[in-house]
């Protein structure tokens, strides 16, 4: 019954496309941009279809709008504080708020050292179409985890939503690439900004013109211009 | 990204409907979350949509999304026709978009008339839902719009040109959903039967299916690089 959306892998889909079921006994798991109705799948977003065994599909598509999602790590700037809260800006329709007790180690009397302006890299703890969503820099077990504010250094720079999720791919080809240009260190959002840090600031112009220009190339290309990077760099 | 096609087809029965050469690229600004240009024959309009984004608190409705429409003619200040437009485009686009998925935020369009040769409104459909489209939001089904011109002896002509449509007796223009090619909505001008509507509606449902294959084809070039 899943055969429908099966032969559909890999294929470019429209908003409107649906799937209809004859048997309802199995399962399928519908990510972003599908949508259940009854006994029909609708989808919603344009998109490549991907699919995860054994039964996650889900639409590829190319995004620039953030919209949080529970549990998604994100790279927030600090706008506002009010009271016991932050207010981060995190690229969605509305800014979310941190309060000053989700970070390691903060209490109420020692509070963690975030000003205005200030780059935060947190998971939602709350995020849903009808509430504020809420930011957390700890984990479950009240530990870090590579989460908090950033220190001194380094670039902010946006990027597509669609080349955010390469990049954090499994083995993703581009961050190999990447890596043998020369050292560096990076943050990746999901929701769509990374900060980057090198040697010198050069580098770090170098590697942020590299990822803004690696959207829309075919790894042919990407490739030459990786390898002349890496020859002027050196 | 950029995709070009023309058209003449026999619908049975009815005259013959011929679409001028359309044309279509997505993503070519780089500020607005989704844009695109649409092109029929010599009419041009670029598109740019924002959103879901931040809500004026005198505009927020608390469960579904704030949809806005901004037509800016070629030159001089937008008018009375302009707001009309505005409101046939953002009626339609209300329809399409599952707007509760997004409550208490903001979807604006902006839609640039580049040239105007006839069939503007259709045009501005479609680059609306292009636009609507590549900046990722939720739709429950695509729409396209199609203009036809009656003219003095009786004969359908669609996409007109400028001429064309001075000339005409009528000129009425559909926008047409994908699910069920059904009238989403209809804007129209001078004098014409019920008889002639309902043949204007049935070419124009003709139409679109080679409008949506269009459209189809041009998404799927876009993502024909992505791997």
């Amino acid at each position: 019954m899943s055969d429908c959306l099966k032969e559909k892998v890999g294929e470019v889909l429209l908003p409107g496309d649906i799937f209809s079921f004859e048997n309802t006994s199995e399962k399928v798991i519908c990510g972003p941009g599908l949508r259940r109705n009854g006994d029909e799948v609708l989808v919603c977003k344009s998109g490549i279809l991907r699919h995860k065994h054994p039964n996650m599909y889900w639409v590829d598509s190319q995004q620039k709008r953030y919209v949080p999602v529970k549990g998604e790590s994100v790279i927030g700037i600090v706008t506002a504080k009010s009271g016991d809260v932050f207010k981060v800006d995190v690229g969605g329709s509305e800014l979310a708020s941190l309060s000053y007790l989700a970070f390691e180690g903060a209490t109420k009397r020692n509070r963690p050292n975030v000003q205005v302006g200030d780059l935060v890299y947190g998971q939602f703890l709350i995020a849903n179409k009808d509430m504020e969503p809420e930011l957390v820099c700890i984990d479950s077990c009240g530990r870090a985890n590579g989460m908090g504010v950033f220190g001194a250094g380094g670039l902010l720079i946006k990027v597509s939503l669609g080349l955010v999720r390469r990049l954090l791919a499994q083995q993703s080809a581009l961050v190999k690439e990447l890596e043998q240009v020369f050292p560096f260190e990076m943050v990746v959002g999901l929701n769509g900004r990374v900060w980057v840090k090198a040697q010198s600031m050069q580098r770090v112009q170098v590697l942020a013109s590299l990822l803004e220009s690696c959207e829309n190339m075919t790894p042919q290309q990407r490739h030459a211009l990786f390898r002349r990077a890496a020859n002027g760099a050196s | 990204m950029r995709s070009r096609l023309a058209t003449t087809m026999e619908v049975d029965g009815l005259s013959a409907f011929s679409l001028r050469e359309f044309g279509c690229e997505q993503n070519l600004l780089s500020r607005p979350d989704g844009s695109s240009s649409f092109v029929q024959g010599d009419t041009s309009v670029l598109a740019g949509v924002y959103g879901p984004a931040e809500v004026k608190i005198s505009k927020e409705i608390y469960d579904r999304a704030t949809m806005e429409v901004v037509i800016q003619p070629k030159v001089g200040l937008p008018g009375v026709k302009e707001r009309a437009r505005e409101q046939c485009v953002r009626e339609t686009c209300e329809a399409a978009l599952l707007s509760t998925l997004h409550p208490r935020s903001s979807l604006s369009l902006v839609l640039q008339v580049v040239h105007d040769d006839g069939s503007l409104l259709s045009c501005c459909l479609n680059a609306a839902c292009m636009a609507l489209m590549d900046a990722g939001l939720p739709m429950g089904c695509l729409f396209c719009g199609v203009t036809c011109a009656i003219d003095p002896e009786g004969h359908i002509v669609t996409d007109p040109t400028a001429q064309q449509e001075k000339d005409s007796r009528a000129v009425m223009t559909f926008a047409i959903d994908s699910a069920q090619h059904r009238v989403m909505m209809s804007s129209t001008k001078g004098s014409f039967s019920v008889n002639e509507l309902q043949q204007c509606i049935a070419v124009s449902q003709r139409a679109s299916e080679k409008i949506f294959q269009f459209y189809r084809e041009s998404v799927r070039r876009r993502y024909s690089k992505t791997v």
